[in-house]
């Protein structure tokens, strides 16, 4: 079983390049369980087609003690599996504390057990590694292996490096690495070309180039992942593709960081120098 | 120049070549670079130089700043500073400690401060222990709604007068909005619900808990009853009934026909901090603790202070005297008179007992923000020296006296603690005590002075501020203190070490050591540790002859010899 995390700025779609991916994943037969580690429980909303989830930290709370894994797993796309975590309303007490709860639940109910016979587990993480407990997936091997949404945009590159500077923190002790960065494209000027040398710099490399289409927000409407929607559209191979690069990734590396100046750097080389000239 | 008549000075009697710089270098010995520094400005010789108008020069002691991690400090936190220490011996406000319930539970009762209720129908909180016994749900999902139901909770069982909430770590890391919850739990009870955010983290020891304590009780309590206080009216500030120290008190003042307003907060209710701006005078003990509640009271009402200190019968004497002169009335002055005629007989026969038994032995002390200074005055009675003393959370004002404030650097940990920002109440401040207050300061009346420990030490002891375990044993293998004074942390390592502790935050089992009668009290207990014969016997029988001990007494062998030596120690 491979133990997957995505991570990225908040807003660059992780909740919606997991679900596309795990459809993917679904659709070349792997069995997968999806683990939403944001409060809002939106993680799983397009494999389920909308069917709202009763959260883990929810049941917890209302069930006691007596909580079974058949509360807190629904089956969605191609029988993958789906669990949220769930958390606080906005403002009050511990997310963070919620994630590592709830993991550490899913555990003890089996959720990983061998006989469940999952080939992959992918954990979709609320924002930037902001505390503790958003870096549980990470932490003592929750997760083994890391993929970042980022874009050409400054801060969305920003907070990959950062989120970065985390894994390598827990990389040592948790043997946690990084697989790769995913580009979901914001048609920033030069953006493939710069993604990838960002992404050599840290050491690893760009498992695919998610290109910018209007069919993720018309499947989306239906609360559908792209290839549940239109499994003939042109946008629904792109992740196919992404699928079948983390399928067939073996480069896991622990990043190395680039310091604020380098960052910079490579963006005024990539972006505004050829946005400039041309 | 040096005050010291005697160049030299040993802290070790009997062995010249242990002086306090000796001992100074041996305890910052092994620490690495970083410590060293820090720990240097810690640990100071009381260098006492006169200038030549007289004026007292004193070393800086780099007091109230952060503890160096794993030196296995003395110190306690915030909250227990706030709960434990300052809120806690008050009777009848019901306590409810937010947070996990061992917060609660190993801060109950462990002070042993003691209160007496007037009837058995008056509220007494004291023995309850409080909790909304925070579990993981709470973390996750905030825990208000929880507090909400303690506090409605509390009043169904007890309706009190007042309600307090207290913040534990995770409370703050939380962000749960206490003051909200209690202000919102007041408006629907009718009673008055506080809170405070004395989150165990917050500041370098438990000092930050009891401004944060000082400021709430201030702004939530304090001028709430206007009831008309005597002419001869005090607040007694910083006192907290330790083994019954404030039921000694009282009753002096009592006879000298002082009216008690309230006591801060040893034996204390409610009402008395209520009506507390109304009391003429305030006499403050512990400086530390609750020096910002004296401040405060007389900006916004006008009531003047003055330090006393009930500790040691001269120091109980003098203070006394020194109420008795601010109030200026020759009745008063004779009532004062007649109770220190009444006491002092039996302290001078108690003396005369002891302090040949006593006299010339050393004693250090590390505890507390006023308890190590204080204490020194029972010890210098018995004609025993202290040789080296600290606190474990005062300031450098308590060290050196309050004219540094000024000099003061605030920190960030200090910054972090809220300063109330405090005017005068148009309508209660009484300006005819300011008056009084400055008439009495033209005649040469001394307020708000508190000269700190190292100006009555000797010069060339040694002062260690936030002393470490490590510290501690080193300084006990070199000078053989013949009685270490402490809390409990320490107790049982520093007896290991053949040395009595005599525990001075809780009096081990024993008090009230305040006022004449406690003075005799503390006499007694002193000769009878540090005369016991039984920490010559303690002594691995793998040892022999470590120093300082009784190396010709064997140790016991057999049930025989050790109880053939109980008998020889209790006769």
């Amino acid at each position: 079983m491979r133990k997957v995390a995505i991570y990225g700025k908040g807003g660059i779609g992780k909740s919606t390049t997991t679900q596309n991916t795990v459809a993917a994943l679904a659709e070349m037969g792997k069995k997968v369980m999806v683990v939403g580690c944001d409060p809002k429980a939106d993680s799983t909303r397009l494999l389920l087609n909308g069917l709202a989830q009763k959260t883990v930290l929810d049941t917890l709370r209302e069930e006691g003690e007596d909580v079974e894994l058949e509360d807190i797993r629904m089956e969605g796309f191609g029988n993958c599996l789906c669990t949220e975590s769930g958390g606080p309303e906005p403002g009050v007490g511990c997310a963070g504390r919620g994630i590592i709860t709830s993991i550490n639940l899913l555990e003890q109910l089996g959720a990983y057990h061998e006989d469940e016979q999952l080939d992959y587990v992918f954990y979709d993480v609320l924002g930037d590694v902001v505390c503790g407990g958003f870096a549980m997936p990470i932490r003592e091997g929750k997760a083994q292996e890391i993929y970042i949404v980022c874009s050409g945009e400054m801060m969305a590159m920003y907070a990959a490096n950062n989120i970065c500077k985390g894994i390598r923190k827990f990389a040592e002790a948790g043997g946690v690495r990084l697989g790769g960065l995913i580009c979901n494209s914001r048609k920033v000027d030069n953006e493939s070309e710069m993604i990838e040398e960002f992404a050599r710099r840290l050491g690893s490399q760009m498992v695919h180039f998610v290109p910018r289409d209007n069919d993720v927000q018309r499947a989306e409407i239906r609360k559908m992942t792209v290839i549940d929607w239109n499994p003939g559209c042109s946008q629904a191979d792109e992740y196919r593709m992404l699928a079948r690069s983390i399928d067939e990734n073996d480069l896991f590396i622990i990043p190395d960081p680039l310091s604020i100046d380098e960052l910079e750097s490579l963006l005024l080389e990539f972006g505004v120098l050829e946005a400039a000239a041309a | 120049m040096s005050e010291s008549s005697t160049t030299g000075d040993t802290l070790l009697s009997g062995d010249a070549s242990v002086t306090a710089t000796v001992v100074r270098e041996e305890l910052l010995r092994d620490y690495p670079a970083k410590t060293k520094k820090k720990r240097e400005k810690q640990i100071v010789i009381n260098d006492k130089q006169r200038g030549e108008d007289g004026s007292l020069h004193l070393p800086v002691v780099a007091a109230n700043t952060r503890t160096v991690p794993g030196i296995i400090t003395q110190r306690g936190c915030c909250y227990a500073g706030c709960k434990g220490v300052i809120l806690g011996p008050t009777r009848d406000i019901v306590n409810i400690v937010h947070g996990p319930i061992g917060c609660s539970f190993y801060s109950w009762l462990t002070r042993r401060n003691q209160t007496h209720t007037p009837t058995d129908e008056h509220d007494n909180f004291m023995t309850y222990c409080f909790s909304t016994d925070m579990t993981e749900e709470n973390i996750i999902f905030g825990g208000e709604k929880r507090l909400r139901q303690a506090i409605q909770e509390a009043y169904d069982l007890f309706h009190p007068k007042a309600i307090a909430v207290f913040s534990t770590c995770p409370v703050g890391l939380i962000g749960d909005d206490v003051h909200q919850v209690s202000a919102e739990m007041k408006k629907q009870l009718g009673i008055n619900v506080f809170a405070f955010s004395c989150e165990g983290y917050k500041g370098v020891s438990q000092s930050a808990g009891h401004h944060i304590a000082n400021n709430q009780i201030f702004k939530h309590v304090i001028g709430e009853d206007d009831t008309e206080r005597s002419q001869w009216s005090i607040n007694l500030l910083g006192e907290y009934n330790i083994g019954g120290d404030a039921f000694v008190i009282e009753d002096l003042l009592e006879r000298c026909g002082i009216e008690l307003v309230s006591t801060f907060s040893g034996n204390s209710t409610y009402d008395q901090f209520a009506n507390a701006h109304m009391a003429r005078l305030n006499a403050v003990m512990c400086h530390r603790s609750i020096n910002y509640v004296a401040d405060m009271i007389e900006k916004k009402y006008g009531t003047p202070w003055i330090k006393v200190n009930f500790i040691g019968a001269n120091a109980t004497a003098k203070s006394l005297r020194k109420i008795a002169e601010y109030f200026d009335d020759r009745k008063l002055t004779e009532n004062v008179e007649r109770v220190i005629g009444e006491e002092f007989p039996a302290v001078v026969e108690a003396q005369r007992k002891y302090r040949p038994r006593c006299a010339g032995k050393r004693a250090v002390l590390f505890v507390g923000g006023s308890r190590a200074h204080h204490y020194q005055e029972l010890f210098s009675e018995l004609g025993m020296e202290t040789i080296a003393a600290g606190y474990e959370f005062a300031h450098r004002d308590d060290y050196e006296g309050r004219q540094v404030l000024p000099t003061i650097k605030i920190d960030a940990d200090s910054r972090n603690i809220e300063e109330l920002r405090v005017d005068a109440d148009q309508e209660k401040f009484r300006e005819s005590d300011r008056q009084k207050g400055l008439k009495r300061e033209e005649q040469g009346y001394t307020f708000r002075e508190y000269d700190g420990m190292m100006a009555e030490m000797k010069d060339q002891t040694l002062i260690i501020d936030d002393i470490s375990h490590s510290e501690a044993e080193r300084l006990i293998k070199m000078v053989r203190p013949d009685v270490f004074c402490a809390g409990i942390k320490e107790k049982y390592s520093v007896q290991k070490m053949g040395v009595p502790c005599k525990q001075l935050h809780s009096y081990d089992y024993g008090g009230p050591y305040a006022g004449f009668t406690g003075a005799i009290n503390f006499y007694e207990e002193i000769d009878r540790m540090v005369n016991a014969r039984i920490w010559s016997r303690v002594q691995p029988p793998w040892e022999n002859g470590s120093p300082g001990t009784e190396s010709s007494s064997p140790s016991p062998t057999s049930l025989e010899e050790m109880e053939e030596l109980e008998e020889s120690t209790n006769s």
